[in-house]
């Protein structure tokens, strides 16, 4: 028996994983084979109703209220038990303070009540990490993530080493999705509606700015897509249906068409480097926008590389990639000690160049 | 009225002067001094709290949108020999005004400058003695004006500093009925 342990594939440790930064509170349940046990976020759980219906967890009182019956239905979900985890790891940053404070200490407490690893993993690691999880994505890979906080043009070059080639100076992609979905009267969030609105939508009838495109340089802008978004609106007095689908359509023409601009001047730096025959992946909610997808997979293909989305519950925040992130880490021999102190700001690349431009005009 | 609080029209035009307005009240804000940011979509208040921040911080600072984050932090720096700490917050996505608590914005209304989008989240917890700047669009402008009018209501304590920063920033002021 004992020549059996010591001959099962080393990479099959059990990893816990917490997410507490922003909206969700999730844990999950990974192992060293890429194989998700369990992967649950609270607003995934039915029986919600207790807690008061489903909100953005913002405030650490909810995240505090919700992460143990969280964790206990994971385990549950993967039929395990803690004397089975092999490790546990938490999102220590960014985010915000007081969510992120109550995943760390958890993730500690079980660390230290089990005597098993911890590690504090950066939520943009994790993000940067999912498509190696999912696809199995070899490195060095251009990732660009796209969500309703981030938009980034990330080199990930090998664990621990994250290029940043590009982000946004103002507004995040999904947040442009949202603040126009609700300048055409859609609801929150927007981003789904504004898709479907799109689909019977003609892009050609309204002529919306490209943010950014043509200029050097992998960053992003879409404040002022925004702004032209609302002129549009406001200069028909009453919009019909059709009005707001061409809008929309248009809106999302003008996003793929800034995202593949920025992305393709991220490939030519990322291949000068490396080389081509590597892979674009794309994650993030905004991932799921079929437009953005097939645009960015025509890019790749013209580019030379291979082009990997991860599906959509992997892409928006979760704490499988968390406890995958965690993986990595450990079989790189990595743990974090438990005085590790959470950290609200905590950029991939901390010699990033700054991204400037006051609001740049679209 | 409210005793303490003057009312005046400002007419800003463009993001060129919105900026410049900015930067001459990052120049009188000390560490308390809170400016409540409200308008529609694309008014000016990112543009403004932008500007602020990068007055302070340096040119060169990132100023992301707190919209997802809630709040971005920066500082502190040394001024003149106190540590300035500058909170930017948008409220947007603030369910109940407690939450304002659990951000910790009302100890941050005593030690910080902050800067508030969608301040009317605040509820009562709105400090009695910060700068509200409300951006609309000129009316007579059409929608692809680029200038905005804005109406400030500033306290007593504020108002002299205020004032010369609306000068400072070439920004036509008028009263609250012209």
């Amino acid at each position: 028996m004992a020549l059996e342990e010591q001959t099962a594939p080393s990479g099959t440790p059990l990893v816990l994983g917490i997410e507490t930064s922003c909206d969700e509170t999730a844990a999950a349940i990974v192992d060293g084979a890429g194989t998700v046990h369990a992967n649950v976020v609270f607003s995934q759980i039915e029986d919600h109703a207790p807690f008061g219906g489903v909100v953005p967890e913002i405030a650490a009182r909810a995240h505090l209220d919700h992460l143990e019956p969280v964790i206990a239905h994971a385990l549950e979900e993967a039929g395990l038990d803690f004397d089975e985890l092999d490790a546990v790891a938490a999102t220590g940053g960014p985010g915000l303070i007081g969510g992120v404070l109550v995943g760390t200490m958890t993730a500690k407490a079980i660390a230290m009540a089990r005597g098993i690893p911890y590690l504090a993993i950066n939520h943009l690691e994790a993000h940067a990490l999912t498509a190696r999880l999912t696809d199995k994505v070899a490195f060095p890979y251009l990732l660009l993530l796209v969500s309703g906080g981030h938009c980034q043009l990330i080199a990930v070059e090998g664990l621990g080493r994250y290029r940043r080639l590009g982000t946004t100076i103002d507004d995040a992609v999904g947040e442009a999705f949202d603040k126009t979905a609700k300048l055409l009267g859609m609801g929150y969030p927007g981003g789904p509606a504004l898709e479907k609105a799109a689909t019977t939508g003609h892009p050609g009838r309204f002529d919306l700015p490209r943010p950014m495109v043509g200029k050097p340089g992998c960053d992003f802008s879409f404040s002022g897509l925004k702004t032209a978004v609302r002129q549009k609106v406001e200069a028909i007095a009453a919009p019909t249906q059709q009005d707001i689908a061409d809008i929309a359509a248009a809106f999302q023409e003008a996003v793929a068409g800034s995202l593949v601009n920025r992305c393709r001047n991220a490939i030519r730096t990322f291949s000068e480097e490396h080389g081509t025959g590597h892979a674009l992946v794309v994650a993030g909610g905004v991932a799921a926008n079929q437009r953005i997808r097939t645009a960015l997979s025509e890019l790749a293909e013209k580019s030379g590389m291979s082009f990997t989305a991860p599906p959509i519950a992997l892409c928006t925040d979760n704490a499988a990639m968390v406890a995958w992130a965690g993986i990595e880490r450990l079989q790189a021999g990595e743990s974090d000690p438990l005085s590790f102190a959470p950290r609200p700001r905590w950029p991939l690349d901390p010699g990033a160049p700054k991204a400037i431009g006051a609001g740049v005009k679209a | 009225m409210t005793s303490g609080v003057g009312l005046v029209r400002l007419t800003v035009n463009g993001q060129p002067a919105t900026e410049n307005l900015a930067g001459a009240c990052a120049g009188f804000a000390i560490p308390g001094c809170t400016f409540l940011l409200s308008g529609g979509l694309g008014a000016g208040k990112s543009t403004f709290a932008r500007a602020f921040v990068r007055a302070l911080i340096g040119a060169d600072e990132e100023v992301p949108s707190p919209t997802f984050t809630l709040v971005q932090q920066y500082g502190p720096i040394d001024r003149g020999g106190v540590d300035i700490e500058i909170w930017h917050a948008d409220l947007y996505r603030l369910g109940d005004p407690d939450e304002v608590l659990e951000l910790g914005l009302d100890e941050a209304f005593g030690t910080a400058i902050c800067l508030i989008e969608w301040p009317d989240r605040l509820g009562s917890f709105a400090p009695n003695d910060a700068i509200e700047l409300i951006f609309d669009f000129a009316a007579d402008k059409g929608a692809g004006s680029e200038v905005r009018e804005v109406i400030a209501r500033v306290p007593d304590k504020w108002r002299a500093d205020f004032a010369a920063a609306c000068e400072k920033a070439g920004v036509e002021v008028r009263g609250p009925d012209e």
